[in-house]
Order: C-alpha cells, then structure tokens, then sequence
C-alpha cells in the first residue's frame, strides 16, 4: 500500500511530526516556563538559554515551544471547524440544490467578497478577545473556501448514475451525502485540508502579530515576532526565530499535503500518462 | 506478384506499455506480440478483435506513432519500401498526413471547433504541398459530392457543430482522401454512429476506397460490418494473431474457435412468450418534457410489460428511450398521462412512492463502471438494498450476498474487491446482482450492453435471460441494436422522435408490411454476408425511386 515514500514527503512527514511532538508534550519538553524572566533582555545564544532570550528577558526557546503549541492548536481548531462547516454545507447546497444552494452560495459570495483580514480584524476589535472568538472568526471565514471547493466536488459527484442509483432505491439524503458522495470527495478535501491548516497558521500569525490575535503575556509565534521585532535593528535575531518556524511549519505541511494529493490521484488510475 | 506491390508490410511487430495498477507496483504489459502483416495497394485489411486486443495500437503504429506511455520496441513497419520506425522525426513529418492518414473513432473530439470544415480537411495537402490551396479545395468540394455530403460547394464553410454526426464522419474521410495517400488507417469510423447513419458512412467510404484505390486498414470490433468493406480479415485477440485470411473464408468457414464464437455471436436462443393475464407495469399516455420546457421529450407513449416478459424499446440516439425509463422510475415527473404498477397507479414524482414501489423497479445502467460507487466494495453495493428493503444484516446477508454472486456466475472471492478491480463484464454483472437483491418485479436495463465487447455482452444477455426464467422478472430493454432485441424481446416498441411508432409481440413487429421507419431501421443491421450493404443501398434507392 505504502509503495515508496519521496524524500521530499519524508522530510515534510518528520517535520510535521516533530511540530506536532513538541506541541503536545511542551511542558515536559521546555526548559523554562513560558512567563519566567530567566536573564536579561534580548541574551545572546548560550549553553543555557539555546536561543537566548527575549525582549523580556524571558527564555526564547521555552516561548517557541510553548508557543508551538498555542499556535497549532488554533490552527487546529479553526481547519476542524471551518472543514465541518464548510464540507457539509457545500455538500448539502450540492445534494439538495434550489434555493437551500442559492441562499448558501449568495451568502459566502457576499462573506467572500469582503477581504479576510480586514473582516477579521473589524469582528475581532469588537468582540472579547477570548481563544473561541478567535477560532471561530477564523473558522468560519475560512469555511467559506470549503463550501466552494466541496460544493464544487459534490456537484460532479451528484450527477454519477451510483447517485441516482442510491435515489431510486429510496435512500434519504443523509445517506446519499455521507456514503455516497463524502467518501468520492474526500482526496480533494484531504489534500485542500493540509492547505487551509497552513492557512491558519498564517493567519492566526498575522493577527496575533496585528494584536488581535493571542493576547500577551501567552506565548505565540506570530505575537513573539511582533514582540521582539524592535530587536531587529540592533542586529539582533530573535524575532527571526519564530518568523522560520511558521515557514518551516507551513512548507513541511505543504509536502505532506501534496504527497498525499499524488497519491490519492493516482488511486483513480494513474496522474495520466 | 511482383515485390513492389506490397505497400505496407509489418514484420513482427512488439508493443508495449507501462502500467499502474492500483494497489501494486508498476510492471510492463506486452500490447502488441509479434504480429506481422502484408497489404497490397488498394486493398482492405480488416482488424478485429475486442477491446485489449492492440487494434489501434497496431494502426497508430503503421504510422509509428504510439499513444501516451506505448513503446514500439521491436520488429519493422515498412510502408512503400523503407521502415518508418527508423525514419527519424523529418521523415515522420513527410510521412504522417501525406502517405498515410487516420481516420478516428469519434470525429467530434477529432475535429477542432473553432476552425471551418475546410481549413481542417485541406490543412495537410496544403502544409505537405501536395496541392495549392485551390487546388486542395476544388479536391475537397468534388469529394464532399463523391461521399454525398449535402450542399457540397458551401459545407466547407461550416463549423464542425453544424453539421451531423455521420455527416462529420464523412468529411473527416474526405479530410484522410484530400492529401491522395496511399492507405489510410480506419479506426472505428461508425461506432459511434446510430446504425441507420452507419450504413450511409460504410457506403461512403467503400465507394471512396474503389473510386480511389488507396489502401486502407479498418479497425472495429464489429464483424459484420468489417465484412462489407474489406477484402482480407485478421483477428486479433490479447495483442496476437488469431487468424488471417480472406473475408469469405473468415466469415463462412472460420478455421479458429474463438473467430468461430465472434461469427455466431449473436445466436441465442430464445422463444417468444405470450402476453399472460395482467401486465406488471403499464405506461398509459405519458407525454413528458424536461425542466417544464414547451419541448415534450416523449409524446403520448403508451406499453404494457407483462409479468417475467421483456419488452425491448428500439431507436435511434435522442428517440426518447432514455427519457421513457426516467418517467417510469419518477426521475422525470409525466406531464400528463399515468404509470401504473400491478393496477394501482404510481405517483409520478420519485419522493412520493413508498419504498415498496421502489423496491419492485429497479435499474441496471449502461456505464457499470459509473454506476457503481468506487469507494463501496462489491459486498456493500450488492448488500444495501438487502439491508434496506428487507433488513436483512450480518451473517444472514452475508450469505444472500454469496448466493446472488453466485447467480450471475461469479464466485465468494469478489467479495471484499472494488468495482475498479473487475472487468468490464464482471462490473455489470455486480449490477444485476445488485437489481436482483431488491427481488424487483421489474428490472429496466438501459443499454446495459452497449458499452461492452460483442463476446462480453452475449454472456449478459444470456445471463439476463437465465435469471428471467428462475426469477420470473420483466424486462425494460432499452436499446439501440436490433441485433441484440432479435435474440431477447417478446414484445417491441419502437420509437422515434418521441413517439412509439410500432409496438407488439416480436414476431409482429418483426413482421411485414413495416412502416417507413421500422424498416430503415431494420434493413441497416449489418448481416454477416458479403455483398449485404450493396443490396441494402440499393433496395433503399429502389424504394425512394419508387416513392
């Protein structure tokens, strides 16, 4: 089954896994709390503090691995959600069609017309700035991409004579979106999963790094380059670190994602010849 | 017989390809094993042999072209005297388009759509210099006559859409004749035509093989209509050479068993059945249109299906035979009139009939490989209306699934397998199973073997046959091949722009005086005969004389 796997995609695997490892066990694996003012501001790199520290003094290392964990769990939040949402209403708008299918698509026209980052930071500034606001903000914009790509999907698979075959023996509609069409959809939305996850990651970043994401003093990649982007112009690194993180993270998705892209087309006879 | 007159001549040819198959690792498949050939000028050389057999591949390779993935890698094709494996790519552009030229299966993928009729078929005399562009096109225009295209002197200004499917055909036999090569390579000219076009095409393109003396190979997995246009047969199967010899001898006395199988291909046995008592379903008056349109799709159609009888509706590609079948099973909601089931009357609309309703009519597809959900394994499609019309689960469905592959002669292993790991036959016959399981008193098959290769579609149909007799279910048998209606129907409909012109018991329909239609319908079957399209060309040129 598992043939061979690229160097490519195995790198991106490890990669992957790695992040997700030190997201998990990251109170056992930090040397340092993630508030503890451990040394001065903005040390260099030494035997104790591996990345030195940050614009408060505290340890950069136990911060990134803290804030990998904060990080990805958002991320992994809003894909979860924004994947739930998004799939079963553009397979529903796909099934039942008529105004059920207007009503939603008019509706994510008008959500997608408007750009995701201004929209999200006019709702963020308004609303508390909790954990769930900010993960559901984000889910739900994002699921309008979702609805598009899996209406899309479902409406091809919807016309297959093993559709209509299910119809004319009376099957209802639970039937025909979850057994029928999801299992025919899921390699394009496995691969488009890996994508939006990325997405996440950038985007929670990008508003963390704005303020309006993760509120200080928790740590978070976007937030922790925001904090010690001052450092820059003094020559010092520290707001490199977590910026290469979010890279590193975003490209060892990206091979897993297309690897597994490769792999489920080739199920369905080949990537051409 | 001097050398030179042998113009094309393939000394054991070797093809072969790389496959992937899901779930293994990739291996090479042999397509084409040593085969040769020998064609004289002017002559036809009919390939048979069902699909798999390296027909095209071994036409494309006369050419020296193979497909995406194909490797030409041994043996030689040597057309007028040099071997144009080794012609380097010049030589290959001198060659293709000029000496020899290929006529496709389906002209309306082949032709470009946004270019004029006659821009495509003078485009290689013109770029090879065989003609000037006057000069190309004058040959164009008299050969659009020749082949009796409509309005000759202006259909080159047309656009490939405004012109018939046949029609397209034929000028993309034009566009093979322009450059005047010396063989032309025919691909499955008229698969894809309805039969009353093909025998306007196959008329054609015979007169044009005579009037210009080019060579021609002529790929189909059709016998009979091989037998008309060409003077020497090879049947092909698995990529090897099954048998060669003359038209008459292959057809008459065929020296191998499986030429033998391909000649009597359609010889079943079947007698007709008398109407019995009460008809099962009764389609009274139904008049239907799409999306509410003023165009009613069918018009006034009224059959009986009597209880364990087939009932075969025949006609031409946009009759309307489809769209009877969608009417009868609620897909499309009749405009007017009634579908009555065992007496009592079905509501038209799918949502409002009972699961009991649904569960006496059941469907088989044409496309098995569309009909069948590729991520379910053969158990699940063939157990769910198992599960869902009886509620029968675990074990005991287990073993009505076993006893069902069992009845369409296919053993416990498929099981656990997916659609995608079976053949072609085997997918169709998971599909009657899977009508079969909802114990229908009715089973509507829709074209179900027209997609599959002669040899396959007689073991459906025979099965088809079997089942009626142990299960006592109707048959809707949607069709467009006679050939296929002779050896199973006991009552006909025929249809024709949405009405049923002639409708009754075999033997009646089958039976003079016919009307217009049903007999230009009937004399366009191809018969295994040489010398039957002659006949059919001219008693119908009689017949319009006669008018």
């Amino acid at each position: 089954m598992f043939a061979r796997i690229p160097p490519s995609a195995l790198l991106g695997l490890v990669l992957t896994a790695l992040f997700l490892i030190t997201a998990v066990f990251a109170p056992l694996l930090a040397p340092y709390g993630k508030t503890e003012i451990v040394g001065a501001v903005w040390e260099p790199m030494t035997s104790e503090h591996w990345l030195g520290t940050d614009n408060l003094g505290r340890d950069l290392l136990s911060r990134m691995i803290y804030g990998a964990r904060t990080t990805i769990f958002i991320a992994t939040m809003a894909t979860v959600l924004s994947f739930t949402l998004g799939s079963i209403l553009g397979f529903t708008a796909a099934v039942v069609g008529g105004w059920i299918d207007q009503l939603l698509s008019r509706f994510v026209d008008l959500l997608m017309s408007i750009p995701t980052l201004i929209f999200a930071l006019v709702v963020l500034s308004v609303l508390p700035s909790t954990v769930l606001t900010l993960v559901v903000v984000m889910g739900v914009l994002d699921a309008t991409r979702v609805y598009r790509l899996s209406r899309a999907v479902a409406v091809d698979i919807n016309v297959m004579d093993y559709v209509e075959a299910a119809r004319l023996r009376g099957e209802g509609q639970i039937w025909v979106i979850f057994r029928e069409i999801l299992p025919n959809a899921l390699s394009p939305l496995v691969a488009e999963l890996g994508l939006r996850f990325i997405f996440m990651v950038l985007f929670v970043s990008a508003l963390s790094f704005l303020g309006l994401g993760i509120q200080p003093p928790e740590a978070d990649w976007g937030g922790m380059v925001k904090e010690n982007k001052d450092g820059i112009v003094f020559g010092i690194p520290a707001a490199l670190i977590p910026a290469a993180a979010i890279a590193a993270l975003a490209i060892s998705v990206n091979l897993v994602a297309d690897w597994i892209l490769n792999r489920t087309t080739s199920l369905k006879g080949g990537r051409g010849a | 017989m001097p050398e030179d007159s042998s113009l094309l001549e393939i000394r054991d040819l070797r093809i072969e390809a790389t496959v992937y198959p899901p779930g293994e690792a990739p291996h090479d498949i042999t397509i084409v094993d040593g085969v040769s050939l020998k064609l004289k000028k002017g002559k036809v050389l009919g390939l048979i042999g069902e699909s798999g057999a390296g027909k095209s591949t071994i036409g494309l390779a006369s050419m020296a072209y193979g497909r995406g993935g194909v490797r030409i890698t041994g043996g030689e094709v040597v057309l007028n005297g040099r071997d144009v494996l080794k012609a380097g790519k010049q030589g290959l552009r001198s060659l293709r388009g000029k000496e020899v030229r290929y006529v496709a299966q389906s002209a309306a993928a082949a032709f470009n759509p946004a270019h004029r009729l006659m821009d495509q078929v003078v485009e290689a005399a013109v770029v090879h210099g065989v003609a000037n562009r006057a000069e190309a096109e004058r040959r164009a225009k008299n050969l659009f006559r020749k082949l009796s295209l409509p309005d000759p002197d202006n259909i080159g200004k047309r656009y490939p859409h405004q012109v018939s499917g046949g029609q397209l055909q034929r000028v993309m036999t034009v566009m093979a004749l322009c450059s005047e090569p010396d063989l032309i390579i025919f691909d499955e000219p008229t698969t894809a035509l309805d039969v009353t076009t093909q025998i306007d095409v196959l008329a054609a393109i015979k007169d044009a093989i005579r009037d210009t003396g080019v060579a021609a190979l002529y790929i189909t997995h059709d016998l009979a209509v091989v037998a008309q246009v060409s003077d020497e047969i090879m049947v092909l199967r698995h990529g090897k050479l099954v048998e060669w010899g003359r038209t008459q001898q292959i057809i008459k006395e065929p020296r191998k068993e499986y030429t033998n199988q391909l000649v009597s291909v359609h010889e079943i046995e079947h007698r007709e059945k008398e109407p019995s008592g009460q008809p099962v379903l009764s389609v009274k008056n139904v008049t239907a249109a799409y999306g509410g349109g003023p165009i009613d799709v069918l018009k006034d159609v009224s059959v009986d299906i009597h209880p364990g009888q087939t009932l075969a509706v025949v006609g031409e590609s946009g009759s309307g035979k489809s769209t009877l079948a969608r009417a009868i099973t609620g897909l499309l909601p009749p405009k007017q009139g009634s579908v009555e089931f065992a007496g009592r009357m079905l509501p038209g609309r799918l949502a409002e009939r009972t699961r009991d309703d649904l569960r006496e009519l059941q469907m088989i597809y044409q496309m098995a490989d569309v009909a069948m959900n590729p991520r379910q394994t053969v158990g699940t499609i063939i157990g769910r209306p198992l599960e869902f019309y009886f509620g029968i689960r675990g074990k005991e469905r287990d073993q009505r699934v076993d006893e069902l592959l069992e009845k369409i002669e296919m053993g416990h292993g498929f099981k656990d397998r997916y659609p995608a790991e079976l053949s072609g036959g085997q997918k169709q016959r998971v599909c009657i199973a899977r009508a079969l399981a909802a114990k229908p008193s009715l089973i509507i098959c829709d074209e179900v073997t027209s997609a599959l290769d002669p040899l396959v579609a007689n073991g459906i149909l025979r099965l088809l046959l079997e089942l009626q007799a142990e299960e006592d279910v109707a048959y809707l048998f949607i069709t467009h091949d006679l050939a296929t209606v002779k050896s199973i129907a006991d009552s006909i409909a025929v249809m024709y722009q949405g009405s049923v012109v002639r409708y009754g018991s075999k033997s009646k329909v089958l039976t003079p005086p016919f009307d217009d239609y049903t007999d230009l319908l009937l004399s366009s079957v191809p018969e295994m005969e040489i010398g039957w399209l002659e006949k059919a060309i001219s008693s119908r040129r009689m017949e319009s004389a006669g008018n």
